[in-house]
């Protein structure tokens, strides 16, 4: 049922041949109701219909029929979700068809759980054959919300179960090129380089990911989003992140600007913390940076970055504070 | 920054979540018919911080909550409607707050959530196993409730959980999953519950979750780059109380975020200032000011998300 023929008049089921010999159930309320509920009268006699197949188990065309229609009008009734699913197996509906009905009521309700939950159970039961139809599905969604985390969850379930990895590592780019800002995009791009089976595995990948992601945090230096995902290149693996020239170089670069360095400051801490040494020309560069109000005199780099960070970032004041503290002098 | 208790509007809100339940025309009370059992979880708890519960009449409410159990343990979003774990700990939630966790055949419901573990240790969310960390916290949580977390494999929903575990530290609904406030509270809070809080590095999370505050408007997001939301006042400070870093955010900026987002005509919270208020953002709103001590309002158990009297009843009362 298309969203055109929702704008077409509404026949009242009661006027509905087919459903003369159906008694609707109401919703049972008990004598005192504790939440008393009203419904706009098409949506209440829907539900009335449907408890009446739904209690009587009626696995019929009707009902299958009865369950879009409840759908369409709220489509986060699970029950509504739970029977039709029932149905669908007692009469062996075409799944293929019932994807498109899921892409239809989904791209309006892109956040609703049951809706996906659906979507994922239909394409268990069809498997390898629909690897393309669920990331192209994902994909239009994500066309309407780069960030939805349904999208996201169920494209990774795909990938893990039915494959089609050869083209995620690009999905990633063109998002990020998009909107560089899209952590999910992010995390997506983190996935694919550490689970992908076709790339090689994190080890492999680093260099060019290293590149890839200095290159975003010089563009946009406040956006957190590439800041952890360096970290996450460098998982575990402190020494190498220290020695990266390439990690050097993009540092100076940020704190010169004497602009967005928040982030910069706060990893130039962590690895000054693991035994980074700043040279002359990264002390130069974080001075000018000092607050007016100068600590007394401190030649402990660590420690004045924490000053510095304490003064531009102060809604987390006591955070640096404390990774101030924890500097061993 | 001085918090004045002026600023809470107690009765507007009181009036508002009375009425969503009364009002017959509301596009609320129509859609949220088969999730009514959140929503009375969201309302009642509400109340109860507000030192308004007794307003509800209590046997009607146990009423039609025994009237959502299913027969194989599970409770339903409203009566006639099927049995799924998120309305199951919302149930057992209800029952706590009236104290009357005794009229619960205890084993039949822990039975149904004992039968929703899965292999690797996750849990579903009903028979057409939906898998989500949040079902793992509300599996824990809801035991932990009833004294009945023995039942589970405890170890294996750990192990499980501590797997969604992300490198920056946070928590996602699946294994490689995006770190998200909503799934890192789920995964704290059952790891909290369970003793297991040595596996998270509180100061790695805790940092990733004080970065969630933004500079503007002081409100909190739940990934990077997105936009501040009530509901994650809750779910990041109730994570950040759990870890002990809670004093890494600015609370005064977080409750002024929080005030802002009432209605002050009409009642009622919502996710963010001007928009409109449900019940849900209400119940997020209020409690995330209960965890920031907010003056007048009953203290809120951070992992529980129950009133702290309901559960010192349950785990310090006489049985």
């Amino acid at each position: 049922m298309s969203s055109d023929e929702e704008e077409e008049e509404r026949i009242p089921i009661s006027e509905r041949k087919e459903w003369l010999d159906v008694k609707p159930i109401p919703q049972d309320e008990g004598l005192n109701p504790v939440v008393p509920i009203a419904y706009r009268d098409d949506f209440r006699e829907t539900m009335d219909y449907f408890r009446a197949v739904y209690l009587s188990d009626e696995r019929s065309p009707r009902s299958f029929y009865l369950t879009t229609e409840a759908i369409h009008f709220n489509p986060g009734n699970y029950t509504v979700w739970h029977f039709r699913r029932l149905v669908l197996e007692s009469l062996g509906v075409n799944l293929h068809d019932e994807l498109n009905f899921i892409e239809s009521i989904a791209k309006v309700n892109s956040k609703n759980y049951q809706i996906w939950h659906h979507r994922r159970w239909v394409a268990e039961k069809l498997g390898t054959e629909v690897v393309k139809a669920e990331l192209d599905f994902t994909k239009k969604i994500l066309f309407l919300d780069a960030k939805n985390y349904h999208a996201w969850s169920h494209r990774q379930w795909v990938l893990q179960a039915l494959g089609g990895w050869e083209d995620e590592l690009d999905y990633c780019q063109k998002l990020l090129e998009e909107d560089i800002f899209n952590n999910s995009a992010w995390n997506q791009r983190y996935f694919v380089v550490t689970r992908s089976p076709i790339l090689g595995g994190l080890e492999v990948m680093r260099e060019s990911e290293v590149k890839y992601t200095v290159d975003a945090i010089l563009s946009n230096p406040e956006n957190e989003s590439p800041w952890r995902y360096l970290r996450g290149l460098y998982k575990g693996d402190t020494s190498s992140f220290i020695q990266d020239p390439e990690i050097s170089s993009m540092f100076l670069k940020v704190l010169k600007t004497k602009n967005n360095y928040v982030f910069a400051l706060s990893l130039l801490l962590d690895l000054v913390c693991h035994g980074f040494e700043l040279n002359e020309e990264f002390k130069e560069a974080v001075e000018p940076l000092r607050p007016s109000q100068p600590d007394p005199p401190e030649s402990n780099f660590a420690i004045i970055i924490c000053s510095v960070l304490e003064t531009i970032d102060p809604l987390r004041s006591n955070y640096w504070t404390w990774r101030k503290s924890n500097v061993t002098s | 920054m001085e918090l004045l208790s002026g600023e809470l509007e107690v009765e507007k809100h009181v009036k508002y979540i009375l009425s969503v339940e009364k009002n017959k025309d509301s596009f609320e009370s129509v859609t949220m018919e088969h999730l009514r059992m959140n929503g009375a979880y969201w309302g009642l708890t509400t109340l109860d911080l507000l030192d308004k519960l007794e307003i509800v009449d209590q046997d009607e409410v146990i009423s039609w909550v025994m009237q959502c159990q299913h027969e194989s343990g599970g409770f339903a979003g409203n009566i006639d409607h099927d049995p799924h774990i998120l309305y199951t700990l919302s149930a057992v939630q209800v029952l706590a707050l009236f104290n009357k966790l005794d009229v619960l055949d205890i084993d039949r419901l822990s039975d149904y959530i004992c039968g929703l573990q899965n292999e690797d240790g996750s849990f579903s969310g009903d028979i057409w196993g939906e898998v989500d960390t949040r079902f793992s916290y509300i599996a824990i949580c809801c035991l932990s409730l009833l004294h009945r977390l023995d039942k589970i494999n405890t170890e294996k929903a750990v192990e499980y959980i501590v797997s969604c575990q992300n490198l920056d530290g946070g928590f996602g609904c699946t294994p490689g999953g995006e770190s998200h406030a909503g799934q890192i509270f789920c995964c704290v809070g059952a790891l909290a519950i369970t003793g297991s809080l040595y596996h998270i590095d509180k100061d790695l999370l805790g940092w990733w979750l004080c970065e969630r505050q933004l500079v503007q408007s002081g409100g909190m997001n739940g990934r990077p780059e997105k936009l501040p939301d009530v509901c994650y006042s809750w779910w990041v400070l109730s994570s950040l109380i759990l870890i002990d870093r809670v004093h890494w955010i600015d609370k005064a900026k977080l409750a002024r975020f929080i005030l802002g987002c009432q209605d002050k005509e009409n009642g009622g919270i919502s996710d963010r200032p001007d928009d409109a208020v449900d019940v849900f953002h209400t119940y997020f709103g209020v409690a995330g000011l209960s965890l920031l001590e907010y003056p007048g309002l009953k203290a809120i158990d951070p992992a529980y998300a129950l009133p702290v009297d309901v559960i010192n009843k349950i785990f310090f009362g006489r049985k």
